[in-house]
């Protein structure tokens, strides 16, 4: 652990520019995608109103894509619109559209019929009737509706950070990643405070009386105008490539710290989730990415791995943890999970992962087969003497050796499995684990040496010598501090590596980290 | 002043109005009675097209409304709603001012005639900048009254303006209504299930039934030529009241003894009906009223029993009933 613990304070006054940065690009995109979805929603719920026959049409779609997980949109709008502000002002919209649409037609359709009529037989043309009546008077009904909006598109603009679209998600996914709990808070507390005084203030317009409601809506779009303009593009490109690295990545000496420091990499870098990554740099939206040396998706992008001559990225092991007392209460956990060990080495882990992450086979699939091949695999016995929670983390490699231990226990021994898999990152996942809610999950050395142990630079330097001195320093101080056990390797190396398309590669001539570094500074 | 000819609207395969025709002289207010369905409110919506007729023409001051843009001649008729249809959000002022704003009138010409017609309407200046919501049910009945009236508009439109007040409002309304001086010179037509409502206001009534018109006359004869036997039995249940108020003490003088003395007590005039006629007896023995006789300048005085026997001598010596 840290010599001295960091408290959030410090924290948020160390990052004081970052955070301010992040917030105002927050209550941007809130802003922006707001302001475009009232302009197409609103229009769009009058219209509704005249054509009764197709409101139920438009309410329904937009009700569907209110439905769609956030991510899975964000992943939609990448070949479309690319990575950046753009999809994700698209996707924040299409999330706000639909309390806009639906509170503007339940307004105006719930205007007194006596007054519509008395607007209309004051001689009052359609467009008075709106302007002059149906609009002010569902004004408090749109309010709210927008006011839903908002409080909507603050929670899902944390997700931007997934595609490189900035705002507090930078913090709070980065934070996830390096199990950095300052680092959440400094995003969420922010995020939080931000919706609630959003509801607030437009709680207190909604409220306004008639006569105040004409002046505040006048001003609204100047707000909304202004506000959205603290939003700065943040792709705004720099260099002449692009570099896209995981929260992660940007936070570890063997990553981001690393190519500055002993490189000296001065690349346009923008923060982006991993499972979007590999797709951004396949659409030429990136040029540079963070991965692993086994990586699946090499072969599937077509992607060169930079040599690393410079050596930042040292290897460390994939070795399965499990807690000390489970292995006390499940006698025979050990030895089954240890007949996977040295197995797998570095190529059948990047074959196994490109079944999954190209072929798109399921990992159970690729667990089986793999076991079969090497006669390990044994059919369920359907044993009941008490449950083995197995967990894993959101990635393909995760997945494949979850289901290979999953089908090794249930044929090997009397136990049953659970498994609860894709839990989003090191934090989540080695928190359920001490907080005793899965009893095993596959690691990686480094991680538990820079995101868990938080080692100190100097004994991270001291221990890169070799891989074998990294595992026996995890495996002391897990054992130590968490009672967690490091079972035998597996076999492959997990090393971080950086990445570009092979053609892109081949034209720059680039082959190493230093001839990229070479490539950028050249003029 | 209006004319109705042949005016046929079907809604589905129902005959809200079924071939009407009528006329309405200028000054003239003429009720639509009837019960709910019968079709009186689409024949009135159909004079300022807020229900476009199916066939028939409609001419006021000898233009066909079909020919006129319908905004515009919205504007040039006043229209009264039953729920007074005042806009939430507009002040008093404001409400009023919306047919002057339309035809865009300047600020000062529209602010003396609201002030002009809320001091007619014994409405307070205090309430100028009041919002509807603020104000009982009869201060916004005439609000809307005074919004329909602003432009000085020829012909007036009424939906059962007074249907959603209580009693005593309404009967104080009516008598407001009668004694305004603006409506005096207005063509009217008033749209009521209230009998009582269009014998006290309407110079002519036209009964309607089943989208048609049974009968149209003057009370009087309504009440005393009754057409056939659904006029009857419409007036049948009010039949004594509604006697009472359309026969004029004017019309039993006749009748009324002559007994010379001259009590120095407050007059009633002669063209009042029987009706105020006996509501001004206070009720104890051997009590007279004085009737005034405005043409003859005479005065009768006589007691309750006097007046009733004139009455029923009245009755007697009418045709039929």
């Amino acid at each position: 652990m840290n010599e001295h613990q960091q408290t959030l304070w410090e924290f948020m006054q160390q990052q004081s520019d970052k955070l301010l940065v992040q917030t105002m690009q927050h209550i941007g995109l809130t802003f922006i995608s707001l302001f475009i979805a009232v302009l197409i929603g609103l229009p769009l719920g009058i219209y509704i109103t005249r054509k009764k026959q197709l409101s139920g049409l438009v309410l329904g779609i937009a009700g569907v894509l209110q439905t769609i997980p956030s991510i899975a949109l964000l992943g939609f709008m990448i070949p479309l619109l690319g990575i950046g502000a753009k999809p994700a002002i698209v996707a924040l919209l299409l999330y706000a559209l639909l309390p806009i649409i639906r509170n503007t037609y339940t307004g105006i359709t719930g205007v007194d019929a006596t007054v519509k009529e008395a607007a209309v037989a004051m001689g009052m043309n359609k467009w008075q009737v709106l302007f002059k009546v149906e609009l002010p008077l569902a004004m408090p009904v749109i309010l709210a509706g927008i006011r839903t909006a908002t409080v909507i598109n603050v929670g899902v603009a944390t997700l931007a950070s997934y595609i490189a679209a900035g705002g507090l998600g930078e913090f709070i996914f980065g934070g996830i990643s390096l199990n950095n709990t300052n680092m959440i808070l400094a995003g969420a507390i922010p995020a939080a405070l931000l919706a609630v005084l959003f509801d607030f203030l437009l709680s207190l317009v909604q409220n306004l009386n008639f006569k105040k409601v004409k002046g505040a809506v006048k001003v609204a779009p100047v707000v909304l105008l202004v506000l959205s303009c603290l939003y700065f593009i943040p792709s705004a490109y720099g260099s002449k490539l692009t570099a896209g690295f995981t929260p992660e990545f940007m936070g570890r000496q063997d990553g981001n710290l690393g190519l500055i420091s002993k490189y000296g990499l001065k690349i346009h870098t923008i923060v982006i989730n991993d499972a979007v990554m590999y797709k951004a740099a396949q659409e030429k939206e990136l040029d540079v990415i963070s991965g692993y040396s086994t990586d699946g998706r090499l072969k599937a992008y077509d992607l060169l791995v930079l040599g690393d001559d410079k050596k930042i990225f040292p290897p460390y092991y994939a070795a399965p943890i499990v807690r000390e007392d489970a292995l006390r209460k499940f006698p025979e956990l050990e030895q089954t999970l240890n007949k996977l060990s040295g197995l797998i080495n570095d190529s059948v882990m990047t074959e196994l992962n490109y079944r999954t992450d190209y072929l798109h086979q399921t990992p159970e699939r690729v667990a089986k087969d793999f076991l079969e091949a090497k006669k390990l695999y044994k059919p369920d016995r359907g044993g009941n003497e008490g449950v083995v929670r197995i967990g894993s983390k959101i990635f393909g490699e995760q997945y494949i050796l979850a289901s290979m231990y999953t089908m090794l226990i249930k044929g090997y021994t009397n136990y049953n499995v659970a498994t609860k898999t894709g839990l989003g990152g090191t934090k989540i996942v080695f928190d359920a684990m001490t907080n005793d809610q899965i009893d095993v999950y596959p690691e990686y050395t480094g991680t538990g040496l820079l995101a868990i142990l938080q080692a100190a630079p100097q004994t991270v330097t001291r221990l890169q010598v070799s891989k074998d001195s990294t595992y026996n320093y995890v495996q002391r101080e897990f054992k130590k501090r968490y009672k967690i056990k490091w079972l035998k390797p597996i076999g492959f190396n997990n090393a971080y590596a950086l990445m570009m398309r092979q053609a892109q590669a081949k034209q720059l001539g680039v082959k190493t980290i230093s001839d990229l570094k070479r490539y950028l500074d050249s003029k | 002043m209006i004319k109705v000819e042949r005016l046929v609207k079907t809604f589905g395969t129902t005959k809200a109005v079924n071939d009407i025709s009528f006329e309405v002289n200028a000054g003239e207010t003429l009720a639509l009675l009837g019960t709910s369905g019968c079709g009186k409110t689409t024949t009135l919506k159909m004079l300022n097209r807020l229900i476009e007729p199916d066939s028939g023409t409609i001419s006021i001051n000898g233009k066909n409304v079909m020919e006129q843009e319908p905004e515009a001649l919205r504007r040039s008729i006043g229209y009264v709603l039953q729920n007074n249809g005042l806009f939430p959000h507009y002040t008093v002022a404001e409400n009023i001012a919306i047919v002057p704003n339309l035809l865009k009138w300047d600020k000062a010409k529209t602010d003396k005639r609201i002030k002009e017609l809320l001091d007619k309407l014994h409405l307070f200046k205090d309430y100028f900048n009041a919002y509807p919501g603020e104000l009982s049910g009869g201060q916004q009945q005439r609000i809307g009254l005074a919004r329909a009236l602003i432009a000085d508009p020829p012909v007036l439109l009424m939906d059962e303006p007074f249907g959603a007040l209580d009693n005593v409002t309404r009967t104080k309304i009516h008598h407001e209504f009668k004694e305004l001086d603006e409506l005096k010179r207005k063509t009217i037509i008033i749209v009521t299930h209230d009998v009582q409502e269009a014998f006290e206001l309407a110079d002519r009534i036209a009964l309607m039934d089943k989208g048609r018109i049974v009968q149209i006359g003057t009370p009087a004869e309504l009440l005393f030529y009754p057409a056939n036997d659904f006029v009857k039995d419409f007036l049948k249940e009010q039949h004594l009241q509604l006697e009472l108020k359309t026969i004029k003490l004017t019309d039993i003088w006749q009748y009324l003894p002559d007994t010379g003395k001259k009590i120095n007590t407050s007059q009633v005039p002669a063209s009042a009906g029987i009706w105020d006629a006996l509501d001004s007896y206070k009720f104890y023995p051997r009590e007279n009223i004085n009737i005034l006789n405005q043409q003859s300048k005479e005065v009768r005085s006589v007691t309750f029993s006097q007046l009733m026997s004139a009455y029923s001598h009245y009755k007697n010596h009418q045709p039929h009933e």
